[in-house]
Parts: structure tokens; C-alpha cells; sequence
């Protein structure tokens, strides 16, 4: 599903540059539940950004489902990160302005989909996230756990075949942190292909394969 | 799609009130400029192009301006009327004159003229007679005045063969006419009582025998071709010189007055699209800064799916919206305005909202908000989703 060959990005901050990714050469394949772990600054979220289509590598070759990304014009990539993509950011992303609910329905606005079946999506990701009765309430008002939950709900509601977590533990404390897990590890089970990042080694370790990153170079983890 | 982005385009304005009604503003005022100015005009031309035409009977008035040293006579004035394309002609002289009836006494403009004139100006008569040409041949000492006139100096119009003193020479009231409610009776001011033309040359001594002023009606209703002719007639009796006479007419009045109205509405409606235009630039000023300020919100749209259309179209609807709002407000309030103006006014004008100038308003709104909405809308869906998403706002 995932293929990375050599693929380079670096940044360049006041003349010095930054190896953010080495020649990363990686595949994933349909329904793995992988994990990349790595330390702050090795390059974890670089990658991602460059998996789900909202950044590009400076050289090498993605292939997303068998089809190099540099061949989709902007508007196909905005279509492949809506229907096949669910990203879960490290700092939620969640739009302060709306409620719960409506950030969960927003990319199902962007998939041109009925109010009836948006409504009905928006509930089933809520229940999935365990937050049902909280759709009204504003990002601002809810709690970190609670906010990451909205995220992950607003990821999944998509029903994407691709789910990206950036750290999606991070600012949960362990008992919900295991809930999450739980959820990812359902979501594994029904067929869902996972990349998870972080930087804590319990949490890789429940992952089915690790891979890990740093200086921008990625080796498996057996 | 492009309802779901509407009801976005007005939850941004509606979360952010007070500052999409400060954007309306240089809309709302625009607007009403526009209306409130052009309706005004429009209804004020309408008034006194309908008034004009009011008049009653078309003529034309013919001044002589320079004889060269060869006077028109009173006996000419019925050679004009030989012409085929020429009805009826008189000649017409003004005293300002005391009437006097007994201890009640009043300004009257007094004119002097002939029996014509009261076909061509269509004098309607209420009792006794007009004047007869024997009256002017004889220069008779007789006078036909209006109602008004003869209710203020009499009490009664019941007044034929009363006397009547004007600037001291006794007159005999001989006919009663209906008032006119002519422009050039409208100018004159006091009581209106016609003499003959050679008696009212005997009253003042700035009045000659010679006929500086005349007026003269069409046959079957042509004035155009009267007028082509009697300005034919009137070159060949000054030796050619243009500059010898004047002509004027009802009908030309009209249309120098549809004239001038239009100009003005051009003008000030020019002028308040400046004031729209200046509306617009504010509202691209703001929506430039909403879309610095929402970096990150159009970043988190561009990263769960939204493509660059969704958010120009965002932009833009929000832009056309706020125009749309600002229009709606401004002719609601246009309309209030023109109401409370009409009822100050009173019975003289009656200021109607001008549905063409709406409409002038409402593409114009569109317009703006399009023009000035595309700019940062464009800026709003060019960003690279990475870049916006990292920006710290
Ligand atoms: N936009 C950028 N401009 C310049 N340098 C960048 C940029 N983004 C990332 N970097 C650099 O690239 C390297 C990798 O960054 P990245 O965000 O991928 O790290 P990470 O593994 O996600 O770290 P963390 O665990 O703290 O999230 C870092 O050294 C960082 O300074
Ligand atoms: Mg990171």
C-alpha cells in the first residue's frame, strides 16, 4: 500500500541544513498495524506529513496504492487525503470555532455527502470515541483526552483506509491512553491499515511491527 | 457543496459579528448613497418633468431680442399666421399694475395681448367675454381678469361690468377666466388680468407699439414643424440674423429638464459608487486579514480533504455574503429614508424608491464582492496545507 524509496527531505535553517529524512526506504502493506518510534527530532513527523499527502519529499519515490503521489494534481491529493486518509495530529487540529460534532463532520461536508448520512456517520464515530453527548460542546471546553478522542473521531468518520496517528497517546493519561490502543487494535482487526507514531516504547510495543527512526534513517525493529 | 459553504461562509460572519458589520458599513453607506441620491433626483425630475408637461396647451414663445432698427408690428404678428404649419399668434406685454376696486386694492401683473390668446394659451372662460379685436383696435378700456383675482378684489365672480382701477386708469371688467396653472403664470406674480395690447402700450412708458414677445400655436398639434416655420418666417424678417429672436417651448423645457435630471443622476450616482467602491476595498482589507488570521483553519481543511475550490469558494461566498447583507441593509434603510423625507416633504413631492437603481445597487454589491472577495480568496486556497498548518496564530 506504502512504498517509500530513498526518499530525501531536508531543511535548511540559517545556512545549516537539516537531514529531516536520510533515504527512507520502507514499504507497507494493505491492514498492517505498524508503530514508528524514534526520539524527538528524528524525523517521526516528517515522514507522516509526507504519508498523508500534505507534504512532499524533496527526492525519491512515494507510492501511495501502486500510483506515485508527484503524478496527482492538488485537487486529486486533497480528494486522496479525504477519502483515504485519516490523520490524527499530534496537536489535534481541531477548529475552535466549531463544535465536536461539526469538526467531525467536516470532512464528510468535503465528500459532498447527505446531511442524513453525515449525521448518522458523526454518531457512530462518536460512540466510537465514547463521546457521545459531547458533540456540542466546543474544543475549548473539553479536555485534552477529550480533544484527542474528537480527533481520532473526526479520523475515523471518513472510514479511511489509511490511518494515520501522530503521537496519539501523548497527551493521554494511561488509562485512556489503553482505551485508545484498544480502539486502534479493533480497527486493526476489522481490516484497517494503521501507522502510529510515537516515542514511548509501550505503546510500540503493542503494535504488530515497529519500525524505528533516527537522524532521518529507519530500521526494523524484530 | 455550495450550500454547505454558504452556511459556513455565514457562520464565520456570525461568529464574528462585530467585525463583518464594521466590513458592511462602506456597503451599507455606499448603498444608500446610491439609492437615497438617485431616487431623489429621479422622483424630484419626475415631479417637474410632469408638471411641466401639465401646462396645458403646447406654444411656443417667440422673443425678439434685436430688431436691427426694424421693430415688429402688432399688424405683422397675423402675417405669421398665414403660414400653413402656424395655428394662431398673439402678442404679449406685461404692466405690473395697483388694481383697485373700491377700498380693496392688489399687486396684479397686467397682460396685454390680443383675442388669440386665449386659443393658443387655452384660457377657459367662466362668465362674460375674452377680448375682442374691436378692443384692441379701439384700445378700449376694458379687462378680463381671473377667479382668484376677481374673489380677492370683489368678493364675487360675479363682477361683468364692474370697474376697475388699474395704476388709476378706470377699466371695465368684461370677462372672467379660469386660472392657469401655466409657467408663465406661475412666474408672475399678484392678480392676472388681460387688456388689450394697445391699451396696455398707453399704460406704461417702457412699452412701445413694437412686439418683442409673442405667442404662437401649431396648426394640427406639430410643433416641431411650427417651429421650423416660424423660425423660417422670423429669419427672413430679421435679415437672416440668428441672433434677432428667441424661441421656447413647453416641450423643449421638458426634455432640458429630463436633461438635467439625468446629468444629476449620473453624477451623484457616480459619485456614491465611488463611496460603494471605497466599501469594497474595505471589505478586501478585512477579508485579507481573516484569511492571514485563519492560516491555520484553512490548513486543517486542506489536511482533512477540503480541495482549493471548497476554500475559495468559502472565501469568496463570505465576501459576497457580507456585500449581500450591507445591500439588503442599505436599501431596507434607503427606503426608510426616502419614506421619512417624503413625509417632511408633505404633499409637494412624493420620493419613491427607484427599483432601477436597486437593482443598479444589488449587481454593483455583487460586483464589488466579487472583485475584492477574489483576491484573498485566491490568497485563502493557494496555501500549502503543510505550511498553513504549522503557522502559529
Ligand atoms: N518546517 C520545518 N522547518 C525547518 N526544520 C524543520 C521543519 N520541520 C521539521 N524540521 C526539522 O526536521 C527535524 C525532524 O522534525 P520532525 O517534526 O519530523 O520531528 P519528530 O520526530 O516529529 O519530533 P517530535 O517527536 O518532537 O514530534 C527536526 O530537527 C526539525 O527541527
Ligand atoms: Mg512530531
Amino acid at each position: 500500500m506504502i512504498r517509500f524509496e530513498n526518499v530525501r527531505k531536508t531543511y535548511y535553517i540559517g545556512g545549516e541544513e537539516v537531514k529531516a529524512l536520510d533515504g527512507i526506504d520502507l514499504f507497507i502493506g494493505q491492514g498492517e498495524f505498524v508503530a514508528i518510534i524514534g526520539p524527538s527530532g528524528s524525523g517521526k513527523s516528517t515522514l507522516m506529513n509526507i504519508m498523508g499527502c500534505l507534504d512532499t519529499a524533496d527526492s525519491g519515490i512515494y507510492e501511495l496504492d501502486g500510483q506515485r503521489i508527484e503524478q496527482y494534481s492538488e485537487n486529486e491529493l486533497a480528494r486522496i487525503r479525504n477519502r483515504k486518509i485519516g490523520f490524527i495530529f499530534q496537536n489535534f487540529n481541531l477548529l475552535s470555532k466549531m463544535t465536536a460534532e461539526e469538526n467531525v463532520e467536516l470532512p464528510l461536508i468535503y465528500q459532498g455527502l447527505s446531511a442524513s448520512v453525515r449525521r448518522q456517520r458523526v454518531a457512530e464515530a462518536m460512540a466510537l470515541v465514547e463521546l457521545t453527548g459531547r458533540g456540542k460542546h466546543k474544543p475549548t471546553e473539553l479536555s485534552g483526552g477529550q480533544q484527542q478522542r474528537v480527533a481520532i473521531a473526526r479520523a475515523l468518520a471518513t472510514r479511511p483506509s489509511l490511518l494515520l496517528a501522530d503521537e496519539p497517546t501523548g497527551n493521554l493519561d494511561s488509562r485512556t491512553g489503553v482505551e485508545i490502543m484498544a480502539l486502534f487494535h479493533r480497527l486493526h482487526q476489522e481490516g484497517n491499515t494503521l501507522v502510529l507514531i510515537t516515542h514511548d516504547q509501550k505503546v510500540a510495543d503493542q503494535a504488530v511491527r515497529r519500525i524505528k527512526i533516527s537522524d532521518g534513517k529507519v530500521e526494523e525493529v524484530t | 457543496m455550495v450550500w454547505q459553504c454558504v452556511k459556513m461562509a455565514f457562520k464565520a460572519i456570525v461568529a464574528n459579528r462585530m467585525r463583518a458589520f464594521l466590513t458592511m458599513l462602506g456597503i451599507i453607506v455606499g448603498v444608500i448613497a446610491l439609492v437615497v441620491l438617485v431616487s431623489l433626483v429621479t422622483s424630484a425630475g419626475d415631479a417637474v418633468t410632469e408638471q411641466v408637461e401639465g401646462l396645458g396647451t403646447d406654444l411656443i414663445r417667440v422673443t425678439i431680442t434685436d430688431d436691427g432698427g426694424r421693430p415688429l408690428q402688432l399688424e405683422e404678428v397675423a402675417n405669421f399666421t398665414l403660414h400653413e404649419d402656424i395655428g394662431a399668434a398673439a402678442p404679449v406685454n406685461q404692466v405690473a399694475a395697483t388694481a383697485r376696486f373700491g377700498s380693496e386694492r392688489g399687486r396684479a401683473t397686467v397682460t396685454g395681448t390680443t383675442p388669440s390668446y386665449a386659443e393658443i394659451s387655452g384660457v377657459t372662460m367662466v362668465a362674460g367675454r375674452f377680448l375682442r379685436t374691436t378692443d384692441v383696435d379701439n384700445n378700449t378700456h376694458v379687462a378680463v381678469i381671473a377667479e382668484r383675482a376677481a374673489e380677492a378684489l370683489f368678493g364675487t365672480t360675479e363682477v361683468i361690468g364692474a370697474p376697475l382701477s388699474l395704476n388709476g386708469r378706470p377699466f371695465t371688467v368684461v370677462g372672467v377666466v379660469e386660472d392657469q396653472e401655466s409657467l408663465t403664470n406661475l412666474l408672475m406674480p399678484g392678480h392676472t388680468i388681460y387688456i388689450p395690447y394697445t391699451t396696455a402700450v398707453r399704460m406704461a412708458d417702457h412699452l412701445s407699439s413694437a412686439v418683442t414677445t409673442m405667442i404662437v400655436s401649431a396648426a394640427d398639434g406639430d410643433m416641431n414643424a411650427a417651429e421650423a416655420a416660424m423660425d423660417e418666417m422670423l429669419l427672413e424678417r430679421f435679415r437672416r440674423n440668428p441672433d434677432a429672436f428667441g424661441m421656447f417651448n413647453q416641450a423643449l423645457m421638458a426634455e432640458a429638464m429630463d436633461e438635467i435630471t439625468n446629468m444629476l443622476t449620473y453624477l451623484l450616482g457616480g459619485v456614491a459608487a465611488i463611496s460603494l467602491l471605497v466599501g469594497g476595498i474595505g471589505i478586501m482589507n478585512i477579508m485579507l486579514v481573516s484569511v492571514t488570521e485563519r492560516t491555520k483553519e484553512i490548513g486543517v481543511r486542506k489536511a482533512i480533504g477540503a480541495g482549493r475550490w471548497s476554500i475559495m469558494f468559502q472565501f469568496l461566498i463570505e465576501a459576497l455574503v457580507i456585500c449581500m447583507i450591507g445591500c439588503a441593509i442599505g436599501v431596507a434603510l434607503s427606503w426608510g429614508i426616502l419614506e421619512v423625507a417624503s413625509f417632511l416633504v408633505g404633499d409637494v413631492m412624493d420620493f419613491r424608491i427607484s427599483l432601477d437603481v436597486v437593482g443598479v445597487a444589488v449587481a454593483f454589491s455583487l460586483f464589488i464582492g466579487l472583485v475584492f472577495g477574489l483576491y484573498p480568496a485566491n490568497k485563502a486556497a493557494s496555501k500549502r496545507p503543510i505550511e498553513a498548518l504549522r503557522y502559529a496564530g
